[in-house]
């Protein structure tokens, strides 16, 4: 176990060096010009220009640009951004609490709906609630966010005017979102949950614990739900991973004020130290996560050895 | 994730000779082989079907289009802007007087095109260093799985606008975006299911049998193992046209004049709940559009291993 969580670090690593190079690489080949845009419309005085890019760093050779930018990662420091010239930390500190906000809701959503869902479905097999689940899991999949996002968008706020059309931080102004966000992935859990307890129920410790005349209930809870839930686990797990990278549709189309939203906008001003902290915390959340998953993995499953 | 994990159990399956070929069959009669039984069983499935139907008509739309459209689709009209359904506009016109039908039915050419293309290109990629990985092992295999987690890191969309701030937005910057950051789940795909395939019986037996290892890679390994990328490969179009529809809807995609369904919603945004006929009709495309290919990724899947049903 020891082992294998020394190795598996080193391949974060790797993949965080990995992704750092190519983001890095893909900003500073930009074709525009950063510190050009500062300045906005009017005539850029070349000093001024000269004088920012050297405050930026804009002028060392890439190596040692890159260099700087690893150093300052490692110690949260994301450099300056270039419209509001504040830290990157302080700018985008409030707006990923936003999201997190938002995909801790999504995710219960997608806990509490999908695990229902795939419960129902698994235990009256062939039944008409198992048929209609089945059917809208399928249909889900074939929704994309920015659809389902309108449509809410639609009947709650400009139909029945439950929520107010900009998102005011309330609780209530979170529902919307989180649904928006939680349909595709309740889906898929209430399928994974479907699947994996009907492999559940067929296993032999299961009709082992029947056999022997435990009751319904303990054979639900304490054999069947706890084997069934760890694919779920590990499905959720890293969903929330990309979730808290930013959710850039649904915070777009409900203004949500998150990284996604900042990601969108900071491409529209080519504003690079942004881009690269909404990336790179998108990136090392996600592979954080996984290791986490991997982890969790182990402990809910006993059988299953790491090395 | 789900699909990846789905997948390659199917792979693991799918290596099962055809079960139809029994030993009291008359050589006469027709040999049933595994695609046959394959076919067979996803055109027994209603859903798959449909799906079929819908991807059919997805294609015949976009190859057609200039025979279907009724107007040009870039044709501005500033005195009719913004008009209802209704007649001479079938669909309505946007804010810039075009019309609306004749963006939606060309807009099918972006899907296609990008949809196909950038699937096709990660497949490429995938099936490439996914084969060298699983074949050959121990360090290639290690290095290029660490690329592939590098790119694997990179949420879908993030990454693709990461690639087309470099590029430009275009149709060409958007099929390369998606490609690169989704060979490697075909790449993992494909390797895991050469490591299961590998030690079938089958594979020992060619081997006993003196096939050298050209031809159980060629005839045996991949023919058995490109069964899970091409389930996932018929899901994932459906992907990559949402993806290509969020990159324009996010400003970041195709030019925003192009006839395209992601732009179209976009601008109708600014008219949700006074003209709702502007995003009412290509969200209906996109969503037909999407089903259709994950009912036939789906048909696929089941029909390459009836026993995950």
């Amino acid at each position: 176990m020891g082992r294998y969580v020394i190795r598996r670090l080193g391949q974060m690593v790797v993949v965080l060096f990995g992704a750092t190079v190519i983001l890095f690489c893909c900003l500073f080949v930009l074709p525009g010009d950063p510190v050009g845009s500062l300045g906005g419309d009017k005539a850029r005085d070349p000093a001024v220009v000269e004088q920012l890019r050297e405050r930026y760093g804009l002028n060392d050779p890439l190596p040692v640009q890159y260099g700087n930018f690893v150093k300052n990662l490692a110690q949260g420091d994301l450099g300056e951004d270039y419209t509001q010239r504040r830290p990157v930390t302080e700018v985008l500190g409030p707006k990923l609490v936003n999201t997190a906000q938002l995909a801790l809701a999504a995710i219960v959503l997608d806990i509490a709906i999908g695990l229902l869902a795939g419960l129902i479905a698994a235990l009256f097999r062939y039944s008409f609630w198992d048929v209609l689940i089945t059917l809208l899991t399928t249909m889900a999949v074939g929704f994309p966010s920015f659809v389902i996002g309108m449509v809410l968008q639609k009947v709650f706020v400009i139909q029945l005017e439950w929520v107010p059309l900009i998102s005011d931080g309330t609780m209530k102004s979170l529902i919307l979102p989180a649904f928006t966000l939680a349909i595709l992935d309740a889906a898929l859990v209430a399928r994974l949950m479907r699947g994996t307890m009907l492999e559940v129920l067929r296993a032999d410790y299961v009709k082992t614990a029947v056999a022997k005349g435990l009751p319904r209930r303990t054979v639900l809870l304490k054999h069947v739900m706890r084997n069934s839930i760890i694919p779920v686990v590990t499905y959720l797990g890293i969903s929330f991973g990309s979730l808290l990278g930013g959710a850039l549709i649904t915070e777009a189309i409900f203004n949500w004020d998150g990284i996604g939203l900042a990601l969108v906008q900071a491409v529209q001003q080519q504003n690079n130290p942004i881009i690269i902290g909404v990336v790179s915390f998108g990136v090392g959340v996600f592979v954080l996560l996984n290791l986490i998953v991997d982890l969790l993995y182990a402990v809910l499953d006993p059988r299953i050895r790491l090395a | 994730m789900t699909e990846l994990t789905k997948s390659t159990s199917v792979a693991g399956d799918a290596t099962a000779p055809a079960k139809g070929a029994n030993a009291e069959a008359e050589p006469a009669i027709a040999r049933v082989t595994q695609w046959g039984e394959i076919r067979h069983r996803f055109l027994a499935n209603k859903l798959a079907v449909v799906g079929l139907g819908l991807v059919l008509l997805l294609f015949l739309t976009a190859l057609f289009a200039p025979l279907l459209a009724p107007h040009d689709p870039y044709a501005q009209d500033l005195t009719n802007t913004l008009q209802d359904p209704g007649s001479g506009h079938l669909l309505g016109t946007d804010a810039l007087g075009r019309d609306q039908l004749s963006r939606i039915i060309y807009g099918t050419r972006i899907a296609v095109v990008i949809g196909l293309a950038s699937i096709f290109l990660a497949c490429l990629i995938g099936i490439v260093i996914g084969a060298l990985a699983g074949y050959f092992g121990r360090a290639t295999d290690s290095v290029l799985m660490r690329i592939a987690d590098v790119f694997f890191a990179f949420p879908l969309l993030i990454g693709a606008i990461v690639i087309i701030i470099v590029m430009g937005r275009g149709i060409m910057p958007v099929i390369i975006s998606l490609a690169i950051f989704s060979w490697p789940t075909v790449s993992r795909l494909l390797r895991s299911s050469i490591l299961s395939v590998r030690e079938a019986d089958y594979v020992l037996a060619a081997r006993a049998l003196g096939a050298d290892t050209r031809r159980i890679i060629v005839r045996h390994i991949i023919p058995n193992s490109i069964a899970a990328v091409m389930a996932y490969a018929a899901f994932s179009v459906g992907g990559a046209i949402v993806a290509e529809a969020s990159l324009s809807f996010l400003g970041v995609g195709v030019s925003p004049e192009v006839p395209e369904w992601g732009n179209m919603l976009a601008a109708a945004k600014d008219f949700m709940g006074v003209k709702d006929f502007l995003w009412t009709y290509p969200s209906i495309a996109i969503v037909l559009t999407v089903l259709g290919f994950v009912f036939v990724g789906d048909g696929l899947r089941d029909a390459l291993d009836p026993k995950l049903r």
